[in-house]
């Protein structure tokens, strides 16, 4: 992985650092032994992770397609909040629905009051379990998206941009886990998410364009096998991306 | 030197992206534009912060100022960032002058045939969201209306940003600058799609897709949006030749 010096390496390793930091948070959470595969196992991990992180009083994830906006699968930190995610499918409405729909983040700090309004039936039930705001982030990158985060809490009031940061990182890489998934290459570590710290460059999103058409995938899986292609050859996603968009390097079917 | 007789057309067609099916990235596109026209010898970009705090490019009106945002964010170094670091603006800095202050930006800008550099912060109550660049081809020449002027600009790209004035309006501009960093991701991915479609660098095939959009009264986004995740609702775009 190329190290760029000076400045720039300070961004850089802000963005590594912390999504280093969120993947050892993840690390860190016990195992639970419920014969969930590695990436679904992870993804309540990040939940219970991210509970503590912030703090919040639950954290919820729900896979969203365009299709299936009632009833896409539920991960959580714990019953009430995995009970608070299917209420949103139960009723068609929620902030979870809202922001994968949006395309931008619901954040509520309200419910109780703001929140009443928005979503009359969810709010409700919300504020029965004890929720007094509710703060939705969409599972995306660009065009591609997979559902989304919700960060329950116990009091009203806005996050901070300290909170909002493990947020979005979560997000982040509960995304990069999600799309992970579309390429089947078993069961992925830690590592290709400190990648992504370097893989902010617009050449990257160019490249998952690209790939797109060099493989007729659709870009979730264009991104998955971008990235499982600098993963198997040891090179970061934003260097593969600029051959990418060079002309210089074509991914074929056959590319791992 | 602003062109004042300009400088009415100018307001009115900012308010009117303001108000007419808002698109992000449009509106910021078009703001770059417009401060670019309205200081004759000028070019303009301009970055938003995203949720870590960091800078991101957003939107120019010349290739060259891209290039030179994007400089400036890798090496986190040059007028923008000053200005967004201490919230304030950046006005008539000579590069030729700046060596020391930007060893490695002003050097880069002036080979790019630009000689004075200026950034005007975009504000939100107590913050800084993000920052309005120019770059001239005259050495400093802004006078204080001036200034006044383009740091209204910066104001109304906040404006356009927030679009509404209220309590939730922290909320309202976290979930703002996070939709229109998600709509630049889109419009990055689209260029990709396009440029393998039809054998052309991204800078054509983000032309082609801009033609598109206006000739067909579409938003960007959704065009981008489309070209990515639905292609065959716009085959004249998206078909091979």
């Amino acid at each position: 992985m190329s190290r760029m010096q000076g400045p720039a390496a300070v961004v850089v390793d802000d963005l590594t650092a912390r999504t280093a930091h969120a993947n050892r948070l993840i690390d860190d959470e016990p195992l639970r032994a419920r014969g969930a595969s590695g990436a679904t196992h992870r993804l309540e991990r990040l939940c219970t992770a991210l509970t503590r992180a912030l703090p919040a009083s639950g954290v919820g994830l729900s896979l969203l397609t365009d299709e299936n906006r009632g009833g896409g699968t539920v991960t959580a930190s714990d019953s009430k909040s995995r009970l608070l995610e299917e209420l949103q499918f139960t009723l068609g409405e929620g902030p979870c629905i809202d922001a994968y729909a949006a395309r931008r983040p619901v954040l509520e700090p309200d419910l109780g009051t703001h929140g009443m309004r928005r979503w009359p039936g969810y709010a409700r039930a919300a504020h029965e379990h004890g929720v007094r705001a509710v703060f939705a982030f969409p599972l995306q990158v660009g065009a591609a998206r997979a559902g989304a985060l919700d960060v329950y809490r116990a009091e009203p009031g806005s996050l901070t941009a300290d909170a909002l940061t493990p947020a979005v990182t979560c997000a982040d890489i509960a995304m990069g886990l999600l799309v992970d998934g579309q390429a089947r290459v078993g069961d992925r570590r830690a590592s290709p998410q400190v990648d992504d710290a370097l893989a902010n460059r617009l050449e990257v999103y160019q490249a998952q364009g690209m790939v797109m058409v060099d493989l007729g995938v659709g870009i979730e899986e264009a991104m998955a096998r971008l990235r499982a292609h600098a993963w198997a050859e040891g090179r970061s996603i934003g260097d593969v991306a600029q051959e990418i968009v060079a002309g210089k390097l074509t991914l074929d079917r056959d590319s791992p | 030197m602003i062109a004042v007789d300009r400088l009415a057309e100018v307001f009115v067609e900012v308010a009117d992206t303001l108000v007419d099916d808002f698109d992000v990235i449009e509106f910021l596109e078009s703001l770059t534009r417009h401060t670019a026209e309205v200081s004759d010898t000028a070019s303009a970009g301009l970055l938003l912060t995203d949720p870590h705090g960091q800078l991101q490019y957003m939107a120019s009106s010349s290739n060259s100022v891209k290039l030179l945002e994007l400089f400036q964010l890798q090496y986190q170094e040059g007028p923008c960032l000053d200005c967004f670091r201490t919230g304030t603006a950046v006005v008539n800095s000579n590069l030729h002058q700046a060596g020391e202050r930007w060893p490695l930006f002003a050097p880069r800008a002036v080979e790019a045939g630009f000689q004075s550099v200026h950034a005007f912060p975009l504000r939100h109550r107590q913050k800084v969201i993000g920052a309005l660049n120019l770059f001239s081809t005259d050495v400093g020449d802004l006078k204080p209306t001036d200034v006044r002027i383009i740091q209204c600009l910066a104001d109304i790209a906040t404006i356009g940003l927030l679009q509404e004035r209220t309590i939730r309006s922290a909320e309202i501009l976290t979930e703002q600058l996070q939709s229109a960093l998600n709509s630049r991701i889109t419009i990055e991915q689209a260029k990709g799609v396009l440029a393998r479609t039809h054998g052309v660098g991204v800078d054509a095939a983000f032309d082609l897709m801009r033609g598109y959009a206006r000739s067909n009264n579409l938003r960007l986004s959704d065009v981008a949006r489309a070209v990515v995740t639905d292609p065959h609702r716009h085959p004249e775009l998206t078909a091979t030749r």
